[in-house]
Order: C-alpha cells, then sequence, then structure tokens
C-alpha cells in the first residue's frame, strides 16, 4: 500500500464507518462493533505511517484542485504525525468507555452519537494531515458543523444555548478572523502550503505579520484563547465521552495543533523570532493560563472545573509556540500529546462519577474513592500529569516547556508555568484528598454504589496507564517533536 | 447545418412551444413538451458554451438580415454561460414542478402554467443571447410578464397583491430601460448593441448619453432588485407557486445583472463607467446596504420564504458588491457568485416547496420537529444553508474566498471584514431553521406528514450536490467566471 492511499483510506475509513454504523442503527450490538473497529482500523492507518515519518519522508497526495491554485492536499510531517497517533488512538479507548456510559445512562439517539463521533475522527485526520491551510480550514469547519450534534445531544433548552454559543464562538471566530488571515497569507505570499521555515518571509511587513498573527491565534476559536474561550465550558452539556474525547483530545488540541503548525509552518520560528510586533502573543496566553486556573479553582462542578482546567492548559501550547525557541517548540508538541492523556483520564473518572454515583459537584465527592478505588486512582494519576509531577507525563513536556523559557530569558513565563503548577495542584489535589481521606456525608452514604460498567473502568484505567507509561517511553513523540523544529 | 441556428433555437424553441401548449389543453401533455424543451434548450446552450469557450464569438442575424440592420444574436463566453445557467435550472425546475404544480394548481390551470413558464424561459434566454438592446426590451417584457401571471397564480390571495406590487414596479424598471435606450438611439441612431458600443467610444460624457446610463441603471437595478429598490421581491418569492419561486430566484435577478453588466462593460465601456463616473462607489455603498439590511431584516422573518427571500437581496448584494471593485477578481466573484448563488437558492426555494406540498405554507410556528417526519427536505435545506453561510466545500465559500481576495487586492480591508461578518448573520437566519426543525417536538399534526414525493427531491438534492460539487472542485466555475470577466474587460471589439 502506497503513502498515499494510506493517507486516503484514513480519511475514508471513519466515514464509510459513519455509513455502516447509520445503517446498523436496528442492531446496537454490531453498531458498536463497527465503531470499534472502524477506530482499531483508522488507529493502524495512522500507525503504519509513523516509520516513515520517523525516516524523514513527508508522504503526501493531492486530493483535487479546488480552485486554480488552491488544492485540497495532505500531507504528513511530524506534528501532525503525533497529533494523528493521539486522536486515533484515543478514539479505541473512548469508544470503549462510550459504549458503557451510553448505554448505562440510557441515553437517546445512539446512532447519531456514533455517526457524528466518526465523521468527527474523520474531521480531526483530516485536520492533522492538511497539506495547506486551505484544506486546515475546510476540515477545522467541518469539525465544528460535525461535533455540534453531540454538543446538542440531550436536546433540551439548555443544550440548545450551549450550541448557539458553541457555534457563535467558533464559526463567528473562523469566519471573521481565519478565513481572512488564510486569504491574506495566499494575497501576500501567493500560497497556502505548510512549509519548513514559513511561506511569509520576506512578503509581509513587519506590522503586517502582527495582525496576522492576531488573526491567527484569536481566528483559531477552538484554542479557547480568551476572550474566545467561552464555548469550551459551553459544550460541557454534552455527554461526557463527547467532553472526554473531542473537548479535551480532538477538537480543543485541533486548535492548538494548527495555532502551533502555522506558527512552524507558516510565520517560521526562527523567521518571526524577536520581532517586535509579535511579542504580546506570550502575554495574552500568559493571562489565560492564569485567569482560566482562578476560576477553574473556584468552580464546584467537577465538568466545569475541568473544562476551564482545558482552557489554562490549551494556553501552555499556545505560549509555548510563541516564546518561539526550539525548546518551547517540542515543548509545545509534546504537552498536545500529554495533556491529552492526562485530561481524557480525568473526564473519564467524571464521567464514571456520574453513572454509578450520579455526583456532578466536586463537594459531593466526599469518601468516594473508597467506593470507586480504580477510578479515584485514575483521577489521581491524571490530576498528577496536569500538576506535571513524574512520573506522570505532564512532566516532560512542562519540562521542555519551562527549558524554553529559560533558554529565550522569559522569566515571566517562567513565573506563570510555576503560578499555574501552583494553581493545578489547589484546585486538584483537594478533590484527590476528599476522595480518598474524608468521610463520605450521610446522604452518600443512603446510596450503595460501587464502580461505573467494566468497560468505563477499563477505559479509564487504560489511559491512566497510558499516562504514566508516556513518562518511561517518551521516545517516539520526542522524536516526531524534534524533528518538528529540525533537531534530530 | 442545424447546429449554426443554435442561436436562435435556443430563444425560439420555448417561445413556439408555448402557444402549441394553449393548444394541447392537458396539463400532462404541456408538462412533456416543457420537459422535452427545456432539456433540448439545456443541450443547445451547453453546445453554444463549448463553440465559445475559446474565446471566439458567435454572430448570428436573424432572418439573414446583417447587424447592425438587422437583429443579431451575438453570443460569447459571458451569456453563454448565463444561457447554460438558466437552461439548467429550467431543466430541473421543470422536472420537479409537475408534483408541485399539481398540488398547488387547480387542474384547469395547469396547461397555462406551463406555457407561462415556457414564455417566461424564452425571455430570459432571449434577453441574454440578444446583441440588440430593443429587442433586449421585448424579451425583459416577454419574460416580466409572464412572471407576474406566474406569481399570480400562488394559492395564497395575497399572491394578487404581490404579483401586481411587482407589476408596477418592473413596469417603471422597464420603461426606464426603454427611455434611455431611446436616448441612445437618439445619439447613436443605432440599436445593435456592438455598433452602439463603437459609436460611443469617446463621447460617453456627453449629458444625454449619461441620462440614458442613469435610467438604464436604476431600471435594470429594479428587476435585478438591488437594494432599495428590491422591495416588491419579498413578496413575490413568498406568495407565488414554489416551483416559480425557485426559478425565479435562481434565474430572473441573475439574468438583470448580465444586462448590467453588459450595459456597463460592453457598450459603455468599463472606464465610462466606473472612472469618470463613481458608480463603483455608488454600488459599494448599497451592496453593503443590501448585505447588512436585508440579512438583518431576513433574521426576523415569520415565514421561512420570506426569510430566503430578504436572504436574496443580501445574496444580490454580493454579486454586485463584486462588480463595485472593477477588478478581474471583482468580477470574477461577482459572476461565480451569480452561479453559485443560482445554485443555491433554486436548491433550497425548492426544498421549501416540499414543505409547502405538505403544509400549504411555510412559517416557523408549523415546522416544530418537522426533521423527524421530513428528513431529507429538512437535512437538505441545512446544507443549503451551509452554502449560504459560506461553508468551505459548498460553493458560497469559493464565492467569498473570492470575494474577500477581491476587496484585500483592491486594499480595502475593511469591506473584507463587512463580507465576513455579514456572512455570520446567514448563520443566525439558517439556524433559527435548524432549532425550528430539530429542537422541537412534533405536534399532532406534524407527526402524520410524509416525506415528500421523489420527483421533487431528486432534483432538489441534484441541486444540493452541485452546491457541493462546484465547492470542492471550482476550477470549471473559476475558468469560466474568469473568462467571462476576461471578455467583459476587454469590451466589445
Amino acid at each position: 500500500m502506497t503513502p498515499a492511499l494510506t493517507i486516503l483510506l484514513a480519511l475514508a475509513v471513519p466515514l464509510i464507518g459513519a455509513v455502516l454504523i447509520a445503517a446498523a442503527h436496528r442492531a446496537p450490538n454490531v453498531r458498536e462493533t463497527i465503531t470499534l473497529v472502524t477506530a482499531g482500523l483508522l488507529f493502524l492507518l495512522v500507525a503504519s505511517l509513523t516509520p516513515l515519518v520517523l525516516a524523514g519522508e513527508r508522504p503526501e497526495v493531492t486530493l483535487l484542485e479546488m480552485m486554480p491554485g488552491l488544492s485540497l492536499k495532505f500531507k504528513v510531517e511530524p506534528l501532525g504525525m503525533l497529533f494523528g497517533l493521539i486522536a486515533s488512538g484515543l478514539w479505541i479507548v473512548n469508544s470503549l468507555y462510550s459504549i458503557g456510559y451510553m448505554r448505562a445512562n440510557d441515553e437517546q439517539h445512539q446512532t447519531r452519537f456514533y455517526v457524528c463521533f466518526a465523521g468527527a475522527l474523520a474531521s480531526t485526520v483530516g485536520i492533522a494531515f492538511a497539506g495547506n491551510l486551505l484544506t486546515l480550514f475546510m476540515f477545522y469547519e467541518a469539525l465544528t458543523l460535525v461535533t455540534y450534534p453531540l454538543v446538542t445531544h440531550a436536546g433540551t433548552g439548555e443544550a440548545k444555548r450551549a450550541g448557539r454559543v458553541y457555534l457563535g464562538v467558533l464559526v463567528g471566530t473562523s469566519m471573521v478572523f481565519f478565513l481572512p488571515a488564510i486569504i491574506w497569507t495566499w494575497q501576500v505570499s501567493g500560497t497556502v502550503e505548510f512549509r519548513p521555515g514559513g511561506v511569509l518571509h520576506g512578503k509581509a511587513g513587519n506590522m503586517a505579520l502582527g495582525i496576522l498573527l492576531a488573526l491567527y491565534v484569536f481566528g483559531i476559536g477552538k484554542a479557547a484563547l480568551m476572550p474566545f474561550h467561552r464555548w469550551l465550558p459551553a459544550a460541557m452539556v454534552a455527554p461526557t465521552p463527547v467532553s472526554a474525547l473531542l473537548h479535551a483530545v480532538a477538537v480543543v488540541k485541533a486548535g492548538v495543533f494548527s495555532v502551533v503548525k502555522i506558527v512552524v509552518y507558516i510565520f517560521g520560528v526562527n523567521e518571526i523570532a524577536g520581532l517586535k510586533s509579535v511579542d504580546w502573543l506570550p502575554f495574552v496566553s500568559g493571562f489565560t493560563i492564569i485567569a482560566a486556573s482562578i476560576v477553574a479553582l473556584r468552580s464546584d462542578n467537577l465538568k466545569r472545573r475541568l473544562a476551564y482546567s482545558t482552557v489554562s492548559q490549551l494556553s501552555y501550547v499556545v505560549l509555548a509556540a510563541a516564546l518561539l525557541t526550539p525548546l518551547s517548540v517540542i515543548g509545545a508538541a509534546l504537552h498536545i500529546a500529554t495533556h491529552a492523556l492526562g485530561k481524557i483520564t480525568l473526564f473519564f473518572a467524571a464521567g464514571a462519577i456520574y453513572t454509578a454515583a450520579h455526583k456532578t459537584e466536586v463537594s459531593q465527592l466526599a469518601g468516594i474513592g473508597r467506593r470507586m478505588p480504580w477510578t479515584m486512582s485514575a483521577f489521581a494519576v491524571g490530576a498528577l500529569s496536569l500538576i506535571g509531577v513524574p512520573p506522570a507525563a505532564g512532566f516532560i513536556s512542562k519540562w521542555f516547556i519551562m527549558s524554553g523559557a529559560a533558554e529565550g530569558g522569559h522569566f515571566l513565563a517562567l513565573a506563570v508555568l510555576i503560578a499555574s503548577t501552583l494553581f493545578n495542584a489547589a484546585y486538584f489535589l483537594p478533590i484527590v484528598y476528599m476522595a480518598f481521606f474524608c468521610k463520605p456525608d450521610e446522604e452518600s452514604m443512603a446510596h450503595a454504589h460501587g464502580e461505573a460498567p467494566w468497560p468505563m473502568v477499563a477505559a479509564l484505567v487504560l489511559t491512566a496507564s497510558a499516562t504514566i507509561a508516556l513518562f518511561f517511553f517518551s521516545d517516539l513523540p520526542l522524536q516526531l517533536a524534534r524533528q518538528l523544529v529540525g533537531r534530530l | 447545418m442545424i447546429a449554426q441556428h443554435f442561436p436562435v433555437l435556443q430563444v425560439v424553441l420555448p417561445l413556439i412551444a408555448a402557444p402549441l401548449m394553449i393548444l394541447l389543453r392537458r396539463g400532462t401533455l404541456a408538462w412533456l413538451l416543457a420537459v422535452i424543451v427545456s432539456w433540448t434548450g439545456l443541450f443547445i446552450s451547453l453546445s453554444l458554451l463549448a463553440q465559445v469557450a475559446d474565446g471566439s464569438v458567435i454572430s448570428y442575424a436573424i432572418g439573414s438580415w446583417p447587424p447592425p440592420w438587422g437583429i443579431e444574436y451575438r453570443i460569447d463566453r459571458v451569456n453563454a454561460l448565463l444561457l447554460m445557467l438558466v437552461s439548467l435550472i429550467a431543466a430541473v425546475v421543470v422536472i420537479y414542478s409537475r408534483a408541485s404544480v399539481a398540488a398547488e394548481l387547480p387542474a384547469h390551470q395547469h396547461y397555462l402554467f406551463y406555457t407561462l413558464f415556457s414564455l417566461c424561459l424564452a425571455g430570459l434566454l432571449g434577453i441574454s443571447a440578444t446583441g440588440d438592446a430593443f429587442n433586449l426590451f421585448v424579451f425583459l417584457e416577454i419574460s416580466s410578464l409572464s412572471s407576474y401571471v406566474l406569481i399570480a397564480l400562488g394559492r395564497d390571495r395575497r399572491a394578487l397583491m404581490a404579483s401586481y406590487q411587482y407589476l408596477v414596479m418592473g413596469t417603471i424598471g422597464a420603461t426606464f430601460y426603454i427611455i434611455g435606450v431611446g436616448l441612445l438611439y437618439l445619439m447613436t441612431g443605432t440599436l445593435n448593441m456592438a455598433d452602439m458600443a463603437h459609436r460611443l467610444s469617446g463621447v460617453t460624457e456627453v449629458r444625454p448619453v449619461l441620462a440614458a446610463l442613469a435610467f438604464i441603471t436604476v431600471g435594470i437595478c429594479l428587476k435585478l432588485a438591488l437594494f432599495p429598490l428590491h422591495l416588491w421581491l419579498p413578496n413575490a418569492y413568498a406568495y407565488a407557486p414554489s416551483a416559480v419561486t425557485a426559478f425565479l430566484a435562481a434565474t430572473a435577478t441573475k439574468v438583470s445583472v448580465y444586462v448590467l453588466l453588459r450595459f456597463y462593460y460592453s457598450i459603455y465601456g468599463e472606464s465610462a463607467v466606473f472612472s469618470a463616473l463613481p458608480m463603483g462607489k455608488i454600488l459599494l455603498l448599497l451592496s453593503l446596504a443590501a448585505m447588512f439590511i436585508a440579512s438583518a431584516i431576513a433574521i426576523f422573518q415569520a415565514d421561512l420564504k420570506r426569510l430566503f427571500a430578504y436572504s436574496s437581496v443580501a445574496q444580490i448584494g454580493y454579486i454586485t458588491l463584486g462588480i463595485s471593485f472593477d477588478s478581474a477578481t471583482g468580477l470574477t466573484a461577482g459572476i461565480v457568485h451569480l452561479f453559485n448563488h443560482a445554485l443555491t437558492k433554486g436548491a433550497l426555494f425548492m426544498l421549501l416547496g416540499c414543505f409547502v406540498l405538505r403544509l400549504g405554507r411555510v412559517r416557523f410556528s408549523d415546522i416544530g420537529g418537522i426533521a423527524r417526519v421530513m428528513p431529507f427536505t429538512s437535512f437538505g435545506i441545512v446544507l443549503g444553508g451551509l452554502s449560504l453561510i459560506g461553508v468551505p466545500g459548498t460553493v458560497g465559500f469559493i464565492s467569498k474566498w473570492y470575494l474577500v481576495l477581491a476587496a484585500l487586492e483592491s486594499g480595502q480591508w475593511w469591506i473584507a471584514l463587512a463580507i465576513v461578518l455579514s456572512s455570520l448573520l446567514a448563520v443566525v437566519y439558517v439556524w433559527r431553521f435548524v432549532e425550528a426543525a430539530y429542537f422541537q417536538e412534533p405536534d399532532a399534526g406534524i407527526a402524520q406528514l410524509k416525506e415528500a414525493p421523489l420527483e421533487m427531491l431528486v432534483p432538489a438534492w441534484l441541486m444540493i450536490a452541485a452546491c457541493f460539487y462546484f465547492g470542492l472542485d471550482a476550477s470549471l466555475t473559476i475558468d469560466g467566471a474568469a473568462q467571462a470577466a476576461a471578455t467583459l474587460l476587454q469590451g466589445l471589439q
């Protein structure tokens, strides 16, 4: 199988899966089997490209010419490879979890749910492998639209309102900032392709570069940079598997992935390093890190706390890219992977708690660790990873980002990262402490419950183990990230 | 060879078919004839388009009277595109119309409907094909008079009022146009467009010629519903039979845009209109007003047909905005949006017709939860709506790309901002439909409805598919539009 065919198949397999899932709507067991098989197949396809990319190849394929000189084109480079691996790998685990969650909570419209999920993954793969801005933008918008039915899954008035915020912010920012930025790039440089070293160097003035960067980072609303972060907490109205895979991994990572990709391949890290017109970005992302942490600290609702923690952590990636040093860019790429594993574990745990104990607030969780030891242990691992404590994977990415900040002499960024570490500890550790060391209140005592259904527990134990494993076996992501900045 | 008579056959076939339908007096037979005529017309228009693709111009002398004395039909890359568009829409709508007309009109009017439809088609094709300014007026009247009656056939009694409103404004428009042509005839002594262009070169700043330009501009802008001359359009579209709305929305205003382009670029010449006069600025301001005000009004409509009618006024604003840039990119954007919007709106009004078939009307209050029982119609409207918004992968995105590019090329970044901001208004009105159709529980009346018949769904979905095909692979449409723009910018030789 040629690499070009593999890329096209990776896009087609989830779409074919979606059609088959829809066809099997009368037989839930067949439907769920198709989901799992599709997810497994997609991961194998994506993984089969990894050795090529590691060997320095950049397989590409042009699908069709959309407008004169503008093609739908896919090209697998290290960052996209990493993102593709994470998203497709976690889809398998998440499908397992979804099956447990959707059945245990007796959710409606399960077929639509799985169809949209497959569509979301197809869009994510499209984003990961996009060879130019046009292709990226197309799949970026597709991802917004195909996840809309997932966010509004409940069909209630609250879901409808959340859907408005979701769509309004994501479509609004992308149409008003992102699209003009792409067209502007095309106008000044005559290309929208991702190229090492960027395409804008020497084509646009310093002022224009600064404005373009602003249009890109704020236009990519999925990166949830303040003040365009409101869609993320709003999206928490969705079923937990959606929050876990899409709003902790696929959708939000598609956002920060796009930011890093554009900084590296459109602007060029070395080309814009030191420019006065682009040095505001660390401040904006630093502000988001701190402000979102404070909101997370004050939220009693567990999913809301996780959502704001995500907002904060996404800005780690943006900040790391904005520091424009090779080490920090490596950190940015790694953080996409490590945060994904940690955060999906946390969401899985939140969903398991909801399913087994019907609890949504942090203050209700006293003593729950005794009844749900697996879930809460996994939660603890995820929390440690986000704080950045070894031996959890989060430590590695944070190490690189901080090294980059030190290398570039950005001491304010260092201070922000240290402060954020403290905040993370402050809003996660009390939950772990309460769960294991406090006595449950009387109301909780009255309702006996154990762990959530086994597929959910299996999924969250898997991701928690992976979080630890990635700390010890970080070779693959590290190699990909080093290739990104040309440091082999 | 019959092929050399294609330019006239294109127009004359539906013209002759119309009286034949009166003689047939049977709805089904009239429909069959209409199908044959429209599909033959589509074949002819494609053949014409292929003939002029290399940049050549077909000049056909009616009755062998050589131009400029006789009437000349003159096909170049600009109007070949229009002929193809009008024929294509007619061919699709005529298939769709059978079930729709059968439901909306009493049986004894069916053959009259197809008669008028053929007349209207002949008029629109004639306007596009002719190279004679007076002959254009004749076809303008043929298409207008037939469309007044077609609109009045709507079963809602307000259709009569809408038709009357359109009659008054349309007649003013046609009169202004003929006054303009009269003035030009006074100054040049010719009605042949090419000849006129030749004689006008260098004397375009003479006052009667300028007055003629003013009359023609206002007259045609009434017909193409440029804001604020659009007042006839929402009612006409809302109360006309569904098939009529789909056909007129996709063709009538587009053909009028073509007439404006023909006069501005081919007869007066680009420099006379855009350099010597501030036409670009005037068009720009009116287009921006259309884009924002009409979209804003659309958001608050209770009736979906009116909503999409106001959306049409806004979308026409995008077309004229492209023209107002007076650049190759801008003109390409305008022409490609003319084509793209015809596909999108044609599809949308056909799908709304499916609702009308089942419900009799399409108010937001009547369609709560209708996506459960009419999933294909509803999802089609969502997809068409995405094209109106300009989501990548749809034709609307291609238009938007070129419009924004044209704005950036002209150095006016604030217009680029206005374009993307106004497209967000489309998100609001499209999502009103989504929330009504998908988020409400269907009541008992809705729950017993059936999906529309295939003979209506298939044509409508073909158009939706075209919206996506030409959105993903726009090389064909962009090349066609760019060549048409280049032809226009060259002026008439």
